[in-house]
């Protein structure tokens, strides 16, 4: 009985420190979402959003910001997503279970590993110089695809497993080619969730900093970027020197917290859409 | 028949064009060790290998002797990853065990995604955070003048390892037949002496792999340990000093060092460092995970 009784103490102790661990997780979470929101939302204006920055960036917005973060995560998706999609339907469609193929998912899954700083070097010496793009919104754009590429492989691939072989046999048994039955009764059910996936892949793209600190990121410029060849500004480059190169920087720092919001908001939204958009997909299909 | 052999065209020029773009990961993976190591090899005409690897005394733009020795570096970069893994490891292990093993299915549910928010939460971000939360804090727990500190990038980089850490070793608790908890419970043990002395032990390649995955994280993130440890250059000493890891190092010179000097080929030398690390920190995980996947099945 006694023994029993300290069993039911230990379980009772081990599964409050379990819930603690999620407790401490979460209020971290919390903790992290509150102070950006409370201190970032009341830099918030439409002049904040709609403005460039003036007097020394201690005054005025960040839409040069968005708008080079979103033309470059444009960039990334054009080289990302079709290449991702491709090689995907390579590896799940195509491939058999060869050398090759097992040294193809394991390149994928090494890639996933190298760090960001990693892909800008490769970025300067590949984009910035030898295919003389310097340093702008395209070589940026393409660093980050090149460092995009794994996850949206694997998203992907994962879309695709979703879709039963009884699609493709059917087709295949009526005498369509593998071209055709994967065209026709594979990825029109495979594509949205594809889509959803490499979606996710973009927000991390828009949200990193260290690939594009040295093939295209502008510390300030006073105009928009006229074309793939300039430099651009972009928010997690403007919210690193806002927070640690600026001259003045506990005067700027609600303006620090601004662009923390909005590029939290810009990140997670993305985000949460990629979430719902996978979560509603699934329900369908059952 | 004509249309036949068309069609046959078709079909493997489809299909070379998909083996291009999969085999393209195997080229860009081979890409970038060729292009670290094609710029790092010039670094070596004035530095001596061991030197590089071996002092601790960083000083590319002395006007007397230029020193390059990275140690101090690569301390700074495993002890803020150690303490990172050594705060992120259990807490990890214990939000894992909580989701699969305590929490109603219903809050599983709900709590996953928001665990993937953490994980969403971009490296400049968590780096300010740093900055203006725990840098502070750290300052008046600890007096010391200012929080940015190998202590503060610690924290900083558990809780950006946290999401990868617990989602593997959840995979891998739930990936512990059910018939060994089952047996467990029927011989009379707790639900607690189940999870502690049967799922965890089943499940532990699985975790161990999780803890290496989020250790190459840890090691290559470049922002939050740039903003959050106050990047001074001498040899570490303790978790309060103010410490500059291989990435912090790159970022910082990268941008000033003037093209094609020993400098130059220097960063990219660290940066090969930092790559051949991480892939063998990644190599080591998947080995680990494979064959546990494989003894699975």
């Amino acid at each position: 009985m006694r023994k029993s009784t300290r069993k039911k103490i230990a379980q009772s102790i081990g599964f409050l420190a379990l819930r603690a661990a999620m407790g401490l997780v979460l209020a971290v979470l919390f903790l992290f979402l509150y102070d950006i929101g409370r201190k970032g939302g009341g830099a918030i204006s439409w002049e904040f959003l709609s403005q460039a920055p003036r007097r020394g960036m201690t005054e005025g917005g960040i839409f040069p910001a968005i708008v080079g973060t979103l033309l470059v995560t444009i960039i990334t998706a054009v080289l990302a997503v079709p290449l991702g999609m491709s090689a995907a339907i390579y590896l799940h469609e195509y491939a058999r279970q060869t050398r090759l193929t097992r040294l193809i998912r394991l390149s994928i899954r090494n890639l996933s590993g190298v760090p960001s700083i990693v892909y800008g070097l490769f970025g300067v010496i590949l984009f910035v110089n030898a295919m003389r793009f310097g340093t702008s919104i395209l070589s940026a754009g393409l660093t980050l695809g090149l460092m995009t590429l794994p996850w949206t492989i694997t998203a992907s691939e994962e879309a695709l497993k979703t879709v039963p072989d009884s699609y493709r046999e059917g087709a295949l048994a009526l005498g369509a080619t593998k071209w055709q039955s994967i065209r026709t009764n594979v990825l029109p059910y495979a594509v949205p969730g594809m889509l959803t996936g490499t979606v996710l892949g973009l927000a991390r793209a828009a949200g990193e900093t260290a690939p594009i600190l040295f093939t295209g990121a502008a510390f300030y410029l006073p105009y928009l970027p006229r074309s793939l060849g300039d430099q651009f500004m972009a928010l997690p480059y403007h919210l690193y020197i806002m927070a640690t190169q600026h001259h003045a920087i506990q005067q700027v720092r609600p303006l620090a917290y601004g662009t923390a919001l909005v590029l939290i908001a810009l990140v997670l939204g993305l985000n949460m859409t990629a979430v719902v958009l996978r979560y509603r997909l699934r329900r369908k299909r059952r | 028949m004509r249309k036949n052999k068309r069609r046959n065209f078709r079909e493997a020029a489809i299909r070379a064009f998909f083996f291009t773009c999969g085999i393209l990961a195997v080229l860009v993976l081979l890409g970038i060790f060729a292009t670290l190591l094609s710029t790092a090899i010039p670094a070596f005409r004035e530095i001596r290998p061991s030197e590089f690897l071996l002092k601790t005394n960083w000083d590319p733009t002395s006007p007397e002797k230029a020193e390059y020795g990275i140690l101090s570096m690569v301390v700074s970069t495993l002890m803020v990853t150690g303490g990172a893994l050594l705060l992120a490891v259990p807490i990890g292990i214990g939000v894992a065990a909580y989701l699969s093993d305590v929490a109603h299915w219903r809050v599983r549910e709900i709590l996953k995604p928001v665990v993937e928010i953490l994980a969403g939460i971009p490296s400049v971000v968590v780096g300010f955070l740093g900055i203006v939360l725990f840098g502070p804090a750290i300052a008046k727990v600890f007096h010391t003048g200012h929080g940015l500190n190998a202590a503060n990038g610690s924290v900083l980089l558990a809780i950006m390892a946290l999401p990868t850490i617990i989602s593997i070793s959840e995979d891998a608790l739930s990936a512990v037949p059910a018939a060994y908890g089952e047996a467990s419970l029927a011989l009379g043990a707790s639900r607690w002496q189940t999870l502690v002395r049967v799922k965890l032990p089943a499940g532990l390649s699985g975790i161990i792999a999780a803890g290496m995955l989020g250790m190459g994280r840890a090691i290559g993130e470049t922002m939050t340990v740039l903003m959050a440890t106050g990047n001074a250059r001498s040899f570490p000493h303790g978790f309060l000093d103010s410490v500059r890891t291989m990435t912090s190092g790159i970022a910082i010179e990268l941008g000033e060092v003037p093209y094609y000097t020993t400098h130059y080929y220097a960063l990219f030398a660290i940066g090969l460092v930092l790559f051949v690390m991480t892939f063998l920190v990644n190599m080591a995980a998947d080995v680990v995970l494979r064959k546990y996947q494989e003894k699975e099945r």
